[in-house]
């Protein structure tokens, strides 16, 4: 049991990583771009450090070593003390990969090759090295040796209460000491030894809080009163005020700070519920909060300072910021001497008390962000399918209606309107359930870019637009594949060497834009590059050599372009890691068409290509139109359609001898006859024109055709069955549905009928190329 | 218990019987997900005479096999008095479409003799088995010949 439930937590936590990586890549995005605010640096920072929480919890140790390493630079910077610069950010997003590899490796249990981090921790932590050395900030880095050291480092927050020893250790040896003196940290760690007892003490107890507010805190608009009130909520509260650095009245500066507490509080609660008064403030303030639990625990505190540790008024004392002989101004001091360096210091191992701020704040936007469930994605499914019947139950039961005299009935009528539209907004609610936007996906993009630029060594940017634009979640599973490869294709082919862009006046960096948009029902998304554009000299050499059409073959542009869509069809002679593994653009228009979507290539030499594919919204519903075929209802889907128009005489030409064409207004469009290619009837039978519809249609490429049918029953949604299942694959059907009379009818292919019918008049090249 | 394993070594099986023409057969009811009446099929384009085409299940697209065509019976006529015996097959569901329903039979594997040495091919494929009970010949259908191979190699 036990182990299910971890089983689910850590399911959970890798769901959560998912967000976070995507969180994190977008923040290290805008940052690429710029935007250093202090929001989305910290942004990036907490989806890091949330992922290094977590795989603390899971003893993911590789995975922590990694991102602390990682969130010590985002630290970094988001302290100002690293400059995030073009270098700094290229390793970070490279690094944001490596997070991302190393959690899909945690997730399947696999062993993680050090070599695939190590590196690039090293490069990372060499950046904070580097930048780190000339700040006075130094100490810090002291206390933050070799990364892997860190490496397990628990979210523990028990050495926060010691953080301060370090500084009466700083002036009694030698005052006035160089930098060096300042790394005290280390020295202070043994006296932090007996804090444990702090954890020890759960019921009954007290904690003792030493608080002298710094003059920042002040600054700041903070008052030590509203802050004591609120600790007295923790339990009945003695507050002791040391006046010990008081001045006498001549010498007091009105803004100066003077005051310490020492506050004792009887409660349960630990040292975080008391650190959480001071989460605004810790920063501008000398604090130590100690749990006092037994006297015994008390007692084995032995403490750094014999003297001074028991006697809460020394350890005052040793909070004191400045020694009185030492300037009163804080900026005066060197900085080697006083409160700033020990400020400096004091910052680092606050580290903990910072990650507790983190999830204070983690907190807040959880409760502010939009309510939110995670659903098992079968129940969404079961919904769907359930609402699916619900619809052709709907339609079975207008049908019936219609049949009887009910329908005179205003109020029978009325009502079925009403459950016609209410099971349509049913339907497209529970669509929508299933809608995802394109972001993740076009994310998963960005790293591509990065991988197949440092592959190819050349510059690419990558502009995305429409990605909140939403899609079905299959669609966009099915999308990443075809879409990596065009992605590639679009660098690795398409764009020249940063030599051959600047030769032929173009900049240096490439483009590759990948949009997005809802358009009339269905969704584009279009790559384009500002590359070489296809090579229709090549692409036609190499699909002559290898025999994919007739040397002497008269091809329109459109035509060669589309070549490249040929199984077989690859133009680099050498097979690359990147692109061209014996897979081509073929696979991809497969892929495409799988989605009942479709793919287009425009492209102008030495302008750039662009690809645009047209995917269908979801796959659970379909606009089409109902038609009679030979005495069989069929369903052809609306989008394939361009317009319809009556089989009249006048604009039907027979051509050749089973063969016919009808005018359109551009010209003669071949006419399909639909039965005969659904092998209802034996032989095609060249329309007379007495009776039927044309239903004028669009296939890959952009020819035109139109297919006989005998006549149009209606327009209408319906939901898409799969004939699979129970079946397989029938030609020139792309799937199946239930009408109102609950019978099956099919869905049409459309393209595969064109090119069946295509490849019978014996065009071989657009049969294949169809 | 123990004793009619003893008597028999293995487990009875049930059979649900149907006739085709003069002749009967039957399959495994352990297979067997449904008896329903005929209704009238959406012909499937380029599909086997044998396949009926499809019919819709609850929702589901159901394929219609003419086991009469299938086993080189001659096509069926199908009017309302029909049966479709709706079958799993591996992971498929398939609608048999037979001419009546006879019984329910109880019987061991050990009961099941080898098909006749009969030529037609057609038959031998089809047929698992043969039962000899009260006079009657029942065979026992090979399920998975039911459907052609590519047909569900493609699903």
């Amino acid at each position: 049991m036990s182990n299910d439930v971890l089983a689910q937590l850590r399911q959970t936590f890798f769901e959560e990583c998912d967000e976070q990586l995507a969180e994190l890549e977008t923040g290290l995005l805008q940052m690429q771009d710029g935007a250093t605010d202090s929001e989305t640096v910290n942004a990036v920072f907490r989806a890091v450090h949330s992922v290094k929480g977590g795989a603390g919890a899971f003893k993911l140790t590789t995975l922590v070593s990694f991102a602390h390493v990682f969130e010590t630079a985002l630290d970094e910077i988001r302290s100002d003390r690293l400059e995030a610069g073009p270098a700094l950010m290229k390793a970070m997003l490279r690094a944001s990969d490596v997070l991302a590899d190393l959690v899909s490796a945690a997730r399947n249990g696999d062993d993680v090759d050090e070599a695939l981090w190590r590196g690039l921790a090293d490069e990372i932590a060499g950046f904070c090295g580097k930048e780190k050395a000339p700040s006075p900030a130094a100490p810090v880095s002291a206390s933050d040796p070799a990364p892997a050291a860190f490496a397990p480092q628990p979210m523990a927050f028990t050495p926060q209460p010691m953080a301060f020893t370090p500084q009466p250790m700083a002036f009694t040896p030698q005052p006035m000491a160089a930098p060096p003196a300042f790394t005290p940290q280390p020295m202070a760690l043994p006296s932090l030894a007996p804090a444990p007892a702090a954890e020890d003490a759960k019921a009954g107890g007290a904690l003792r809080i030493l608080f002298r507010p710094r003059v920042e805190l002040y600054e700041k608009a903070n008052d030590a009163v509203v802050l004591l009130r609120e600790l007295e909520r923790l339990g009945a509260m003695t507050v002791t005020c040391d006046l010990s650095e008081a001045p006498l009245l001549d010498a007091l500066d009105p803004h100066g700070a003077y005051l310490g507490f020492d506050i004792h509080i009887v409660t349960d609660r630990d040292e975080q519920a008391a650190r959480e008064v001071f989460e605004f403030c810790e920063e501008d303030c000398d604090l130590v909060i100690r749990r006092e639990a037994a006297p015994a625990a008390e007692a084995a505190a032995p403490a750094a300072h014999a003297a001074a540790a028991p006697d809460p008024a020394a350890i005052l004392n040793a909070l004191r910021p400045a020694p009185k002989d030492a300037p009163a101004d804080p900026s005066a001091a060197a900085p080697a001497a006083d409160p700033p360096a020990a400020d400096k210091t004091a910052a680092k191992p606050a580290d903990p008390a910072r990650a507790a701020e983190e999830a204070a704040a983690q907190r807040a936007a959880a409760t502010a962000a939009p309510a939110t469930i995670r659903v098992d994605l079968d129940r969404v499914d079961r919904l769907i399918n359930l609402v699916g019947e619900l619809v052709i139950n709907q339609a079975m039961l207008a049908q019936a209606v219609q049949g009887a005299d009910g329908a005179r009935d205003p109020a029978v009528s009325g009502g079925l309107d009403e459950l016609d539209q209410l099971t349509r907004e049913i339907q497209e609610s529970v669509m929508a359930i299933r809608a995802q936007p394109l972001k993740p996906l076009f994310q998963r993009m960005s790293r591509i870019v990065r991988e197949v630029a440092d592959a190819t060594g050349k510059k690419v940017r990558l502009v995305t637009e429409g990605e909140w634009t939403e899609v079905d979640k299959t669609v966009v599973e099915r999308l990443a594949d075809p879409l990596t490869h065009m992605i590639r294709n679009a660098i690795d082919h398409g764009l020249e060497s940063p030599a051959d862009r600047l030769a032929a006046g173009k900049p240096e960096e490439g483009v590759v834009r990948l949009s997005a948009a809802h358009r009339s029902g269905r969704v584009v998304i279009q790559i384009s590059d500002d590359g070489a554009g296809v090579n229709r000299d090549k692409v036609r050499a190499i699909a002559i050599g290898k025999g994919l059409v007739a040397a002497d073959a008269q091809l329109t542009e459109s035509e060669i372009d589309n070549l490249i869509f040929l199984p077989g069809f690859s133009t680099t002679e050498k097979i690359s890691a990147i692109s061209g593994r014996g897979v081509g653009m073929d696979v991809v228009k497969r892929s495409i068409h799988a989605l009942s979507g479709r793919i287009f290539l425009k492209s102008k030499r030495g302008h750039g290509s662009e690809f645009t594919l047209s995917l269908p919204l979801t796959l659970a519903v379909l606009d089409g139109m109902v038609v009679t075929v030979d005495g069989q209802t069929l369903v052809a889907p609306l989008s394939a359609i361009v317009e319809t128009m009556s089989l009249d005489a006048g604009r039907l030409r027979a051509f050749g001898a089973s063969n016919a064409v009808i005018a359109d207004r551009d010209g003669f469009v071949p006419i399909i006859d639909t039965a005969a290619e659904l092998g209802f009837r034996p032989h095609r039978r060249v329309v007379g024109g007495d009776k039927g519809v044309a239903l004028l249609v669009e296939s890959e490429g952009g020819g035109r055709s139109a297919l006989v049918v005998d006549a149009i029953q209606d327009q209408r949604q319906v939901v898409i069955k799969s004939l699979e299942t129970n079946y397989g694959r029938v030609p020139g059907v792309a799937a199946a549905t239930i009408l109102g009379d609950g019978r099956v009818a099919l869905i049409l292919d459309v393209d595969a009928l064109v090119a069946r019918a295509r490849g019978a008049a014996s065009e071989p090249l657009l049969a294949a190329a169809g | 218990m123990t004793d009619t394993r003893d008597t028999t070594s293995a487990a009875p099986i049930e059979l649900v019987a149907f006739r085709i023409g003069a002749q009967e057969y039957c399959v495994d009811i352990m297979a067997v997900r449904e008896i329903r009446g005929w209704t009238p099929a959406t012909t499937l384009p380029h599909a086997p005479a044998f396949v009926q085409g499809v019919i819709n299940l609850r929702g589901a697209v159901l394929p219609i096999v003419d086991l009469s065509s299938r086993l080189g019976l001659g096509a069926a006529a199908p009017t309302e008095r029909h049966v479709t015996i709706v079958v799993q097959i591996a992971e498929q569901v398939v609608g048999l479409l037979v001419d009546a329903v006879s019984d329910i039979l109880t019987v061991t594997p050990e009961q099941m003799r080898p098909t006749p040495d009969v030529a037609s091919e057609t038959t031998r494929q089809f047929v698992k088995g043969v039962f000899a009970m009260e006079g009657r010949m029942i065979s026992l259908i090979e399920l998975d010949q039911v459907l052609p191979h590519d047909q569900r190699e493609a699903a």
